[in-house]
């Protein structure tokens, strides 16, 4: 037919294919929609009062002085939102506690109603004519609040310690949680069985997500619909849309429509509602005008969530011939002033799924505490317990090759799951359905010339320099929970499909056109991937945990199912034949009749489907289907990460010389957008690993990293050069092949680097040290184990 | 407050403006003239993403005042394209997917041109410090890094592909 002559050869736009970003031209010319890019007529700008205080109690909030500011609109508190009963911010994620009771519900409310919990707590909102008028109204307010100041605290231990100060009544010891899986009689027989025990603590430091585009948003309301938007920045609307429907405006989630245009990243911390979106429509009503607010850097410092901040204890019980018998876990996690949507998951049903990694261990047990402190609360943040894990057990395996005098790429390979092992259950329950974990071992150890470290290490101790290597070895549950999926046709031509999945930077626009033209032969260049607006896509969930190219892709596949058998009923009283005559082919899109060369283009029995007399009596007009995906288990995504450093002992500055990512993902769709995000994941598993720290003043809470001048997000320069070896095993838990590969960059870069790094300061008795690999924190090492003499 | 009368030339066309004495350059842009490629995304000049050229010179818009505008010539991300025509550095970022949420990608652009401008053969450790003013949390920068070796390359006439 003439219309396909047209297009490029099938498969140039399929699966597998290096495709070049649809989303792509648009952002390079300046011309994405952002938040700070998306404005309306009349519209006024909020600004927030946050608090000054690690801890302090409200006494009063005079208003006055700010009300009477130039352009100042309104000013509202907390009490103006309880006199409505709302603002309210429950956690999703109730854990239960280890003796079966449920975790305690701790308040939380979108302005503070007497006690502000840690600085940047949200106080009072100012809306005026202009933004910087907001501001300044916002900066008078902000002293105009009486606060009784309170002790802080901001460690862990300091929170636990006995006499601390108290955040909540409802959480005695600051413990907000005391959650505890595995089989402890089983592990305590095993390490008691032990010809030797390992133990290493390690400290996984807070960082700031420091996603480029601050948070913001637009509150508009309809007086005439009575239905409010609010345009906004998020991973998915659907939870920041229950959120802001049900406790910031009190209305039916049909009263809300949610719109997100283009993201400037999320990492997950842009999954849930935050107190500034709940207020921004229903700000927009009281005052009948949009109200627009977006962050300034220093406020995303305080307001934006937070991530990691553990301390985690990992003892190995090793047999004589360096097999793990049992893994035993103490987990004590730094949640911050507030238990946020999925705070507790990440110490609980987060990491622990992981803490035997990628090893045939028998047993294993986990305990985890939730400790609230005067600190940013804490969120997902790219792997959201799974790097957390991976990174504890990875140094520990390091630790008990030391202890032993083993080589680490031994123990390990002695110990990994082996592929005639798979599926593996592991001792949380969770099953690793395929993988080869010796192999991706095998290959990093070859990709980094391993036979010849000892001569490098040597050379460089000639040299007066200290290398060291390090690997990981990961695994990281991705692509389970739901989404949901339409395919629509129109009459002209072209097919729009519609995702609650929400593109940060991951390119769904392309990787999503790419299985639809796969599956369903429809040109590439007529597929439009709509996301972001509440009213089109509907309820499900959005993009994180690694999760879209599964729960979208196999929605894809499942609505292209019913799209088929329609066109096949339509094209058969189109060509006059019998239905189970004709035959569909994916790869050219034509429902033909079997063994002749009679029949239709996809786009041509689209077309015919909105005329009656084309569609069979009881089938719907048009052509179109929605299926609302869930993947209940998860699939696998593995490795191997390496890395090598060289240490100069006289200033402590570690030169990361050489990363090596071995990357197990399955079927891959688009190769160049994978790798790409993957190497983003390691660059974040590199900053954390080597720059960044966020850092607080033990004594009074204050933000001390509270820019981009004291919190260090890594440069163009901290970047290695990255070797990509591939080694994928598809599988079988979804029809796609495909397993999620946002998170794993994270999960397995960090062990790899700092397990070098400590390897690096071992061979001369100092070390280790914890995350970040700092100059001075590595001289200092070197200075207490006397290999320096300062 | 009177507003001031600012005369400048922003992408090879001459504008006339009103601005107060406390608008940046980069609100000026956004505000005042609807250029919304450039971005604010620190607004103290640590990230890069508000880079524009002032007379040929790569500054952090958020740091220049929109008077400081007269008389200069401004280059921003808009007047890189002409029409659906990338420039080199697009159509290498393009090739290279070296952007993912793309919101610091105007500024990685502005900056990558200006290296290029005075420097048409930068070795990988120039580029890598030129856009060290920079962040992208994205990328991890090897694809920008890429990208910009071979626009150079291409804009020598060195390479095909």
């Amino acid at each position: 037919m003439g219309e396909m002559a047209a297009e490029p050869a099938a498969g140039q736009f399929g699966i597998g294919q290096s495709v070049r970003r649809i989303e792509d031209p648009r952002l390079l010319k300046g011309q994405g929609r952002f938040i700070d890019d998306v404005n309306r007529p009349g519209q006024c700008h909020a600004w927030f009062v946050r608090s000054p205080h690690g801890h302090a109690r409200i006494q009063g909030i005079d208003a006055a002085g700010a009300r009477a500011m130039p352009g100042v609109l309104a000013v509202f508190t907390g009490a103006d939102l309880a006199a409505e009963g709302l603002g309210g911010m429950p956690t999703k994620a109730a854990v239960k506690n280890r003796d079966g009771s449920a975790m305690k519900t701790l308040p939380r409310h979108a302005l503070a109603r007497d006690v502000v919990r840690h600085v940047g707590d949200t106080v009072a909102m100012v809306v005026a004519e202009t933004r910087e008028q907001a501001r300044d109204a916002a900066e008078t307010l902000a002293g105009a609040v009486d606060y009784e100041i309170l002790p802080a605290v901001t460690t862990i231990a300091d929170a636990t310690a006995p006499g601390a100060p108290q955040l909540f009544a409802e959480a005695p010891g600051n413990v907000a949680f005391d959650w505890m899986q595995g089989d402890a009689a089983a592990v305590a027989r095993a390490f008691a069985a032990a010809h030797h025990v390992a133990r290493r603590t390690t400290v996984h430091n807070r960082l700031v997500v420091a996603a480029m585009e601050p948070r913001g948003g637009l509150g508009e309301y309809d007086t005439a619909t009575d239905r409010y938007t609010l345009t906004t920045p998020t991973q998915g609307l659907t939870e920041v849309h229950k959120m802001v429907a049900d406790y910031g405006l009190g209305v039916p989630a049909a009263q809300l429509r949610v719109v997100t245009t283009d993201v400037g990243g999320g990492f997950g911390m842009k999954n849930y509602a935050y107190p500034d979106q709940l207020l921004l429509p229903w700000a927009a009503r009281k005052l009948g005008r949009p109200v627009k607010w977006y962050a300034e850097r220093a406020d995303s410092f305080m307001c934006d969530a937070q991530a990691r901040d553990h301390e985690t204890t990992v003892e190995i019980a090793l047999d004589k011939d360096g097999r793990f018998l049992a893994i035993r876990t103490v987990w004590l996690a730094n949640l911050g002033a507030y238990l946020t949507q999925s705070g507790p998951f990440i110490p609980t049903l987060g990491g622990p799924r992981l803490v035997t990694g990628t090893y045939a261990v028998p047993a294993a047990v986990c305990e985890s505490k939730g400790i609230v402190t005067n600190t940013v609360f804490i969120d997902a943040y790219r792997g959201a317990g799974k790097p957390e894990a991976i990174y504890a057990l990875e140094c520990a395996v390091d630790q008990a090759a030391r202890e032993l005098d083993m080589d680490p790429a031994e123990l390990r390979l002695r110990n990994l799951v082996r592929p005639e092992q798979m599926p593996w259950r592991m001792g949380s329950g969770q099953v690793i359905d395929c993988g080869n974990f010796p192999k991706n071992l095998d290959l990093a150890l070859q990709a980094a010339d391993y036979a010849a470290l000892p001569a490098r290490k040597a050379a460089s101790r000639a040299a007066g320099k200290l290398r060291g290597f390090g690997l990981s070895s990961y695994c990281d549950p991705s692509g389970f929970r739901d989404g949901r999926v339409r395919i629509a046709f129109d009459p002209s031509g072209s097919v729009q499909l519609f995702l609650t999945a929400q593109t940060n930077g991951q390119g769904h626009e392309t990787t999503f056109a790419q299985i639809l033209h796969q599956r369903l032969g429809v040109p590439f260049a007529k597929i439009r991937v709509v996301q972001g607006d509440s009213d089109a896509v509907g309820f499900g969930s959005g993009t994180g945990g690694s999760r879209s190219v599964t729960v979208a892709g196999v929605g894809i596949l499942r609505c292209a199912e019913e799209i088929e058998a329609k066109g096949k009923a339509i094209a058969a009283k189109l060509l006059e034949a019998a239905e189970g005559d004709i035959v569909f082919s994916p790869g050219t899109g034509r429902f033909d009749i079997a063994g002749t060369d009679r029949g239709l283009s996809i786009m041509e029995v689209a077309k015919a489907s909105f005329a009656w007399d084309n569609v069979p009596d009881g089938q719907s007009l048009g052509l179109d289907a929605s299926f609302h995906n869930v993947q209940r288990r998860p699939n696998w995504p593995n490795g191997c990460h390496a890395a090598e450093v060289e240490i100069d002992p006289d200033t402590g500055t570690p030169a990361l010389l050489n990363f090596i990512a071995v990357n197990d993902f399955g079927v891959v769709v688009n190769p160049m957008l994978l790798e790409a995000q993957v190497v983003g994941g390691i660059a974040q598993g590199i900053g954390q690993a080597m720059v960044e720290d966020c850092r607080y003043d033990p004594e009074t809470g204050q933000l001390v990293t509270g820019s981009f001048m004291d919190y260090c997000v890594p440069r163009a320069t901290d970047m290695p050069p990255i070797a990509w070896v591939a080694h994928e095993v598809p599988t079988a838990t979804n029809p796609l092949g495909v397993k999620g590969c946002g998170e794993a960059g994270c999960s397995g870069s960090l062990a790899a680097i700092m397990n070098a790094v400590n390897d690096a300061l071992a061979q001369v008795g100092a070390g280790p040290v914890e995350m970040p690999a700092r100059a001075e924190t590595i001289w200092k090492a070197l200075a207490s184990a006397r290999y320096l003499k300062p | 407050m009177a507003k001031h009368h600012v005369t400048t030339t922003i992408n090879g066309e001459s504008v006339e403006f009103l601005c107060d004495t406390r608008q940046t350059l980069l609100d000026v842009l956004r505000d005042e003239l609807e250029l919304t490629g450039s971005k604010e995304g620190c607004a103290s000049g640590d990230c890069g993403a508000c880079s524009v050229l002032v007379d040929g010179r790569l500054v952090c818009s958020c740091l220049v005042l929109g008077v400081e505008a007269e008389g200069k010539s401004i280059e921003t991300i808009e007047g890189m394209a002409k029409g659906d025509k990338l420039h080199p550095l697009q159509q290498k970022f393009l090739e290279h997917a070296a952007l993912q949420c793309g919101i610091c990608t105007p500024g990685f652009l502005v900056a990558a041109k200006a290296l290029l401008d005075s420097n048409p053969n930068p070795t990988e450790t120039e580029v890598r410090y030129w856009l060290a003013g920079n962040l992208c949390r994205c990328t991890g920068y090897d694809k920008i890094i890429r990208a910009v070796l071979d626009a150079a390359a291409e804009m020598r006439g060195e390479t095909h592909g």
